[in-house]
């Protein structure tokens, strides 16, 4: 990304947006495991990277010695005035605040209510096929995965569709734009919560069947929510579901790409789907989250001091060969796979069911139109660095 | 068989891999259909839902 320069040690001064972590962050998480399985940086003002799966499972559990009060890494930590509510609850909140801001948000997001999206999702993946029609060579991270959620999201928000432009700029800024200028980063953060203010300002005004007005309306201790959770909640839904899950949808195609005998036996084989698309969750996990360590304490030898950042590297744990048989193998019918891809503990992504649908759907509509596809250019994907990885630019051969 | 409340998250892997042996509440967590006697034709089908909680969440008596 540029702005930073490049690691030559990554178990002393490891940076997740470097080049090569981005592209292939795998040997890089192999060779720490064993070797060192915390590795520290002095970057961001501090911060740690455990590597296996024991480590990331006890760090997202342990909430009382590691907070949420920011999940994203950059070289600014919210004000402790901010926890334990967060300027995202409740991804940003700690307990106990946090048990009651993430139980109002749940219904909305449990599997009954994401199965009555499921159709008008199918039909917009098939009208971006439909787009592609007469052509060899499309972009399926441009053209097709980074469509699918933002589409959605807007929608279950009651949000302008054709904001959707403005929407990822603002995942851009806010979950890529970690290594911009303390100003530059508040601005667009200022952006993004006037535009939430416009939305809300709306909702009141004409209150309709959709998240915002849920959230305008919702109650947490029999008293409505105040308007920065509420915008902080929005900015939430809004943002955490677009880049990650066309992540997925886009890691997912370049395996089926390169994989032809996995890409033949899911179009023979429908009903493996399901199975293969946990597997794919498991190998190419897109997201990472942060914690601040809340005091100075010594974890498993390392010297953590109060405000580091400790990333949780969910991806890493997925790979890591003490909890995963041939964990480094992409293996589609692998029955038992209790991967961490959505998180572990009381922080588990919220969209999970959301985000299984898209993916699910997503890769129906493709496979049906595309029995045969392949990697167009393969020295063309470029994957994103940082906390959500997953190819941005992504070649494939349709025709 | 049942499903400990402490620990499940809501992940869902349970009814998605056994939707004869549990079911998602109003927030999706897991719970257990019935009383948590499986029948033999389902076993195997309840030792894969508990295999893939990624909380740990399912526990199986198979004394009984």
């Amino acid at each position: 990304m540029g702005e930073h320069p490049p690691v030559t040690d990554f178990a002393t001064d490891f940076d997740h947006t470097d080049d090569v972590y981005a592209a292939n962050p795998f040997p890089i998480w192999d060779e720490l495991r064993g070797t060192c399985p915390i590795a520290h940086t002095e970057r961001y003002g501090g911060a740690w990277l455990p590597t296996t799966h024991a480590d990331v499972s006890a760090i997202a559990y342990d909430t009382e010695r590691f907070t949420s009060r920011s999940i994203i890494m950059s070289p600014f930590r919210p004000p402790m005035e901010r926890a334990p509510q967060g300027i995202a609850p409740p991804i940003s909140s700690d307990p106990p605040f946090h048990k009651g801001a993430r139980r109002l948000l749940l219904p909305p997001f449990a599997p009954q209510a994401i199965d009555k999206l499921e159709p008008s999702t199918r039909d917009y993946c098939d009208e971006l096929i439909e787009a592609m029609e007469g052509r060899d060579v499309v972009d399926a991270a441009t053209e097709y995965a980074q469509h699918i959620p933002v589409r959605v999201i807007a929608r279950m928000l009651g949000f302008p569709e054709e904001d959707a432009d403005r929407f990822r700029g603002f995942v851009t800024h806010v979950i890529e734009g970690v290594s911009l200028p303390m100003e530059e980063r508040a601005d667009g953060m200022l952006v993004l919560f006037e535009y939430l203010k416009e939305q809300i300002e709306d909702h009141v005004a004409n209150p309709r069947d959709d998240l915002t007005s849920y959230l305008l309306e919702a109650e947490m201790d029999g008293e409505p929510l105040d308007m920065e959770h509420v915008g902080g909640t929005m900015a939430l839904l809004l943002l955490a579901g677009i880049d990650t899950t066309w992540s997925a949808i886009g890691a997912s195609i370049f395996h089926l790409a390169g994989n032809p005998a996995d890409r033949e036996r899911l179009v023979a084989e429908p009903e493996l789907r399901p199975t293969a698309i946990e597997e794919l969750l498991r190998a190419y996990a897109p997201v990472t989250m942060a914690r601040l360590v809340r005091e100075d304490m010594d974890y498993n030898g390392c010297p953590m001091k109060a405000d580091d950042w400790v990333l949780l590297p969910f991806p890493a744990a997925n790979r890591d060969p003490e909890f995963f048989e041939d964990a480094d193998q992409v293996i589609i019918d692998r029955e038992v796979n209790r991967h961490a891809a959505f998180g572990l503990g009381i922080h588990r992504c919220a969209g999970s069911h959301l985000a299984r649908m898209e993916l699910r759907v997503a890769l129906d509509a493709w496979l049906d139109a595309f029995p045969s596809f392949s990697l167009a250019d393969p020295d063309g994907v470029r994957w994103s660095g940082g906390q959500v990885r997953g190819p941005r630019l992504l070649p494939i051969k349709i025709g | 068989m049942q499903v400990d409340d402490e620990r499940c998250e809501g992940h869902g892997r349970c009814y998605a891999l056994a939707s004869e042996l549990f079911e998602p509440d109003d927030i999706g967590n897991g719970r257990v259909v019935g009383d948590g006697i499986v029948p033999p034709d389902l076993h195997d089908r309840a030792r894969l839902a508990a295999a893939n909680c990624p909380e740990h969440a399912i526990t199986i008596d198979e004394g009984a």
